[in-house]
């Protein structure tokens, strides 16, 4: 029994099937990212987790108990959303205070959690100043800490880090990784970044157009996608799709990591003109031309350097690459 | 250059806008000169200033003495509050309603409550004033409080509802998820988003109220239940007017009402400019 199941849950909004059908089981403890591009429904299961939308069709299971009918706040739930959301006429203590004292609980209990929640985040200084006189990672730390004080049973996160300069993303992120470890509660991320999807994820559950593409860890997505899709989504630079035809092989595509390709100037399998090149110190990314596969990308590490317009080779590590049906599954 | 063009822009609009506020105001500025005046004074020099000559309290004392006009204020204001109350609190709640649900009919309902703003409630005064008398509630100021919502209720719904759907959903959902009611997520989240519209929605409403001559007369001209408008018609005879108590009584109406609207005014301009000035 997972802390979340969703069995066969839909959603339609009018006439518009938004949520086609989705089964997932999310284990007590597991840090869990939905990804996938916009639009492609994760938010709006969220919200139907969160218990802010209805749902069509399907059960929502929590800790083995049906909540579908169930209000937002008796689901023992916190949720962190991308625009903060805090209230703007409380200060931050009250901020963070304020579920506690709609459940009923004494202001020594009050204190005691928002206190303990303060110091985990480091928000002692700001306890009694307005929302609006905090900076934007200051008032996302406070929206984690809301979320802390009511020590749900599960964490909803709604793409936390989007509103975030690059910067703190990053210092954002590996704070939300800590609090994890620290707490063990189970926690829901959606995002549209990959990146953040990697970096956190116990497991990610790839979405697309309302309907779950695939579930796994971070590094089975990584080494075996199930499809094109979760194969072009997972990974940056994105994976080259080549002709299989062109490479002799059976009719569909064939996906190969930047990482997986060598260039040389010398000889190789597939010939091709450099039309771009990006040093980025650490690694060197060469964008090269092919009349039959399109745009290549080459990841290098280091620096090199190649001209625009030069030609070059490249030749793929077979035992690395991917083969897809023309449908874009991948074949086994 | 473009420095210089904006300030030959700027005299303009100044310009533009002294004019206006003084051909807005010279009316209202001749009744308050022409209240301090004796009544020869005023038919003798109809602009002049009150000099010694010809200042005169003699319209002011006619208007505390003469008639119950303290009654009059208190009905004119307890009228306008009341209304103004109603407006806002039903209005507010009708447009939190459209924006913020789901439900069979959102969109009709709204054109529906929208109408009234085309419609001038007045073509239905006949209809209004049957049902009132059938109501029994001919002469009281409940009937003026009444009809008053119905005429502020429209514009007011349409106004903030438009100003609601800008507050952040996930502020609302935020709410819902820390267990707050949907009474107390309109109360104490939305409403104070939306108080320079509720400002901006309030004067609108509350001006045409106060000034309103047409129902006081039709459902409520008792001696009890006059309100300051109505009560300053008892100096306008078919033959015989008292210029002095007319211009005393409408230079003391302006009072209250000038009071509400600075009350209103900062959150006002804010609501106005709400959108067009970044």
């Amino acid at each position: 029994m997972g802390a979340l199941e969703l069995r066969g849950v839909t959603k339609n909004f009018g006439k518009t099937e938004v949520i086609k059908g989705v089964d997932l089981t999310v284990n007590a403890g597991e840090f869990c990212v939905f990804v996938g591009p916009s639009g492609c429904g994760k938010s709006t299961l969220l919200r139907m987790i969160a218990g802010l939308e209805d749902t069509t069709g399907g059960d929502i299971l929590l800790d083995g108990r049906r909540v579908n009918d169930l209000a937002p706040a008796r689901r023992e739930l916190a949720m962190v959303f991308q625009t903060y959301a805090l209230y703007p006429h409380l200060s931050v203590r009250d901020n963070m205070g304020l579920a506690l004292k709609q459940a009923g609980a004494s202001r020594s209990e009050i204190t005691a959690a928002t206190d303990r929640a303060a110091a985990m985040l480091e928000l002692e200084p700001l306890m009694d100043r307005r929302p609006a006189e905090l900076s934007g990672g200051q008032r996302q730390r406070v929206a984690i800490g809301r979320a802390i004080v009511r020590r749900p049973k599960l964490f909803l996160f709604d793409e936390p880090l989007s509103n975030l300069d690059a910067a703190l993303r990053v210092a954002t992120r590996i704070e939300i990784a800590r609090l994890h470890r620290e707490l063990k509660t189970t926690m829901i991320y959606v995002t549209h970044d990959q990146i953040e999807a990697m970096t956190l994820a116990h497991r990610i559950v790839v979405m697309r157009q309302g309907r779950i593409e695939q579930v796994g860890s971070p590094m089975e997505l990584y080494n075996n996608p199930a499809n094109t899709f979760v194969a072009g989504f997972i990974g940056s630079p994105q994976m080259n799709f080549l002709d299989a035809t062109a490479l002799g092989l059976a009719p569909g595509r064939v996906g190969i990591r930047p990482e997986h390709l060598t260039i040389s100037r010398g000889t190789g399998e597939i010939p091709a003109t450099v039309s771009h090149i990006e040093k980025l110190g650490g690694e060197t990314l060469v964008y090269a031309r092919h009349p039959q596969h399109g745009m290549l990308t080459v990841r290098l590490f280091g620096e090199h350097d190649y001209s625009v317009d030069e030609t070059v080779h490249l030749t793929l590590h077979r035992e690395r690459m991917f083969e897809f049906d023309p449908a874009g599954k991948r074949r086994t | 250059m473009k420095a210089r063009a904006s300030t030959g822009r700027t005299i303009a609009a100044h310009a533009v806008l002294l004019a206006y506020t003084l051909i807005a105001l010279f009316p209202v500025f001749v009744i308050v000169i022409n209240s301090f005046k004796s009544r020869k004074a005023i038919f003798a020099d109809p602009l002049g200033l009150p000099l010694p000559g010809s200042f005169d309290l003699v319209g002011y004392r006619t208007v505390l003495h003469q008639g119950d006009f303290f009654l009059y204020f208190q009905n004119s204001l307890i009228v306008t509050v009341a209304s103004l109350f109603c407006v806002l609190l039903f209005g507010a709640m009708a447009a939190f309603a459209l924006s913020e649900y789901r439900f069979r009919g959102n969109t009709l309902m709204g054109l529906y409550l929208a109408l009234g703003i085309m419609i001038p409630i007045r073509l239905g005064t006949v209809a209004i004033l049957e049902m009132m008398v059938a109501s029994g509630l001919v002469n009281t100021l409940t009937a003026l409080i009444l009809v008053y919502t119905a005429q502020g209720l429209p514009l007011a719904i349409f106004i903030l509802a438009e100003f609601m759907k800008s507050v952040s959903d996930d502020l609302k959902n935020a709410g819902r998820i820390d267990g707050l009611s949907e009474y107390r997520i309109f109360f104490s989240l939305v409403l104070p988003l939306v108080r320079p519209a509720m400002a901006t929605v309030a004067v609108f409403t509350m001006i045409p109220i106060w000034n309103d001559l047409w129902f006081p007369l039709i459902l409520a001209p008792a001696e009890d239940t006059k309100t300051v408008t109505l009560g300053a018609q008892v100096f306008i005879g078919q033959f015989v007017t008292n210029w002095n108590a007319v211009l005393a009584a409408l230079s003391l109406a302006i009072v209250p009402v000038l009071v509400l609207y600075l009350i209103f005014s900062r959150q006002l301009i804010r609501g106005i400019t709400a959108g067009a000035v970044k």
